[in-house]
């Protein structure tokens, strides 16, 4: 078949659409913001409200609260394309699924993970984090976040035929995300006793390096699975 | 090699092979289990540190080493029904699934039973102590990924992919919990001469680890089996079979009855 489109344009065209969509329904935006917003501050409510005791806590429960928050959107990257047809013609177009699944994969990061990294100054400041952590949390975010989009995706890939496939979502995807819950908290609790932490953001990195070469391949693959 | 392995891409050839496999793997498991564990439970000597409490090791190692062991087998096995599009390679991921989830289960409560007179709690949060309890969660994505398709022939491809994910970050995993704490003791048998461990403990210890391994392996056919039977139940193979076998039980009531 004829490619009308280069991948620039394809990857574009998939991105602005995914994105646009969003915007018209800006309540997918906000509620995971509001809902990280809510698990943080229930924290300090059952844990006391002493400062340093949050501070030593606080890397812990934004982490959690990213993975958590992230969780809330992962359903949806591939969900209403599904339903309305339109990724069973994504897939039988003669463009390569995986570069499909990268641009709708950074555009649910646009989405979820850099709102969360833009505000997570003011969530920091919440938590009592002095401004070396605060760096170190903006990083990780930074680094992190795409990384649970992009493994995100393989669990969304797998369950998206699925009618209840959200309890089941997180139950695959979780215990993928340990690895990078460990190395980002160690990082800003590391950076706390103002230490240096180049090590944990180079293993996040190299992480980051490996998902993006290897993830969308399975969610590709997992897709002609949940599609066929 | 190819001609030879061709054949068993046949689910017939396979479950015919599972049937003679089947009785060697159940009489060693039967016979190791009863030797190793009579072996280790009455006749080792008892540790001079940790008294007879050390005997659990018995089944707490053989069925931790299992717990892997059988992830890896079946990630072995997704790689090769992903590649391959073996059906029969699908299935047995499927029934390895639960039965390395139970050695998991087996291995983290004798776990917990043991660290309790020795650490003194039921559960601390170790990297091996970590580690294991993630490899249940990810026999329990694949199992129940498998249960919420409809449709078994793509539950069987999905699951396949989530246990190569899983086996792609497993190792990922298991580093950066060990990395994060450890307080779980080494591996006691690094070198095949004992290493760390005195014989009269070492060989009831590699006995049970034999007796654990057949009998995953005399489960997994045992399964592998069943679900052969069950994707193939329209096949006129297996109709076949279950009527001669009715037909032969049919006439073993006609003899009794005539006696």
């Amino acid at each position: 078949m004829q490619r009308q489109y280069s991948y620039r344009q394809l990857f574009i065209s998939v991105y602005k659409k995914d994105v646009l969509l969003a915007f018209r329904q800006r309540s997918e935006i906000i509620n995971p913001l509001l809902f990280f917003l809510i698990v943080i501050s229930l924290f300090p409510l059952g844990i006391g409200p002493e400062p340093q005791l949050l501070a030593r806590m606080a890397p812990g429960i934004i982490w959690v609260a990213a993975l958590l928050s992230t969780m809330l959107g992962l359903d949806k990257i591939f969900r209403d394309d599904y339903q309305d047809g339109s990724l069973e013609q994504l897939l039988v177009s003669p463009y390569p699924t995986s570069l499909i699944v990268i641009a709708k994969v950074t555009a649910h990061w646009s989405i979820t993970g850099l709102p969360l990294v833009l505000l997570s100054p003011m969530f920091g400041l919440l938590l009592n984090l002095d401004s070396n952590a605060m760096q170190a949390a903006i990083i990780t975010l930074l680094i992190g976040t795409p990384l649970l989009s992009l493994i995100g995706a393989i669990g969304a890939g797998l369950t998206v035929g699925l009618q209840k496939g959200g309890i089941l979502l997180s139950l695959l995807v979780l215990p993928l995300y340990i690895p990078v819950l460990i190395f980002a908290t160690s990082a800003i609790d590391t950076s706390a006793m103002s230490l240096d932490y180049t090590g944990q953001l180079a293993i996040l990195g190299a992480m980051l390096a490996i998902a993006l070469v290897m993830a969308p391949f399975a969610v590709s693959s997992a897709l002609k699975v949940s599609v066929s | 090699m190819w001609k030879w392995l061709h054949p068993y891409a046949k689910a017939q050839t396979a479950y015919r092979l599972c049937n003679t496999l089947l009785p060697y793997f159940a009489v060693v498991a039967v016979a190791s289990i009863i030797i190793g564990w009579v072996w280790g439970l009455g006749f080792a000597p008892a540790d001079y540190q940790q008294k007879d409490s050390y005997r659990i090791i018995f089944i707490h190692v053989p069925s931790a080493i299992l717990s892997m062991g059988a992830y890896s087998s079946m990630a072995i096995a997704a790689f090769i029904a992903l590649v391959w599009q073996l059906r029969n390679a699908e299935l047995a991921v499927i029934a390895i699934a639960p039965v390395g989830a139970a050695m998991t289960l087996i291995a983290l409560i004798t776990g917990a039973a043991w660290g309790k007179p020795m650490w003194g709690a039921w559960w601390v949060w170790d990297a091996r102590l970590t580690s294991e309890l993630i490899l249940l969660f990810l026999y329990l994505g694949v199992i129940s990924l498998y249960n919420a398709f409809e449709d078994k022939g793509s539950a069987g491809r999905a699951s396949c992919i989530l246990a190569l994910v899983g086996a792609i970050n497993l190792p990922i995993i298991h580093f950066s919990v060990e990395w994060w704490n450890t307080l779980h003791q080494g591996a006691t048998i690094t070198k095949f001469d004992g290493g760390a461990i005195d014989a009269s403990m070492f060989w009831p210890l590699m006995v049970n680890i034999l007796a654990f391994a057949a009998f995953v392996g005399t489960v997994v056919l045992m399964r592998l089996k069943n679900e052969i039977l069950l994707r193939e139940k329209h096949r006129p193979w297996v109709k076949g079979l279950i009527t001669n076998q009715t037909q032969l039980e049919n006439q073993n009531v006609g003899d009794k009855n005539a006696v």
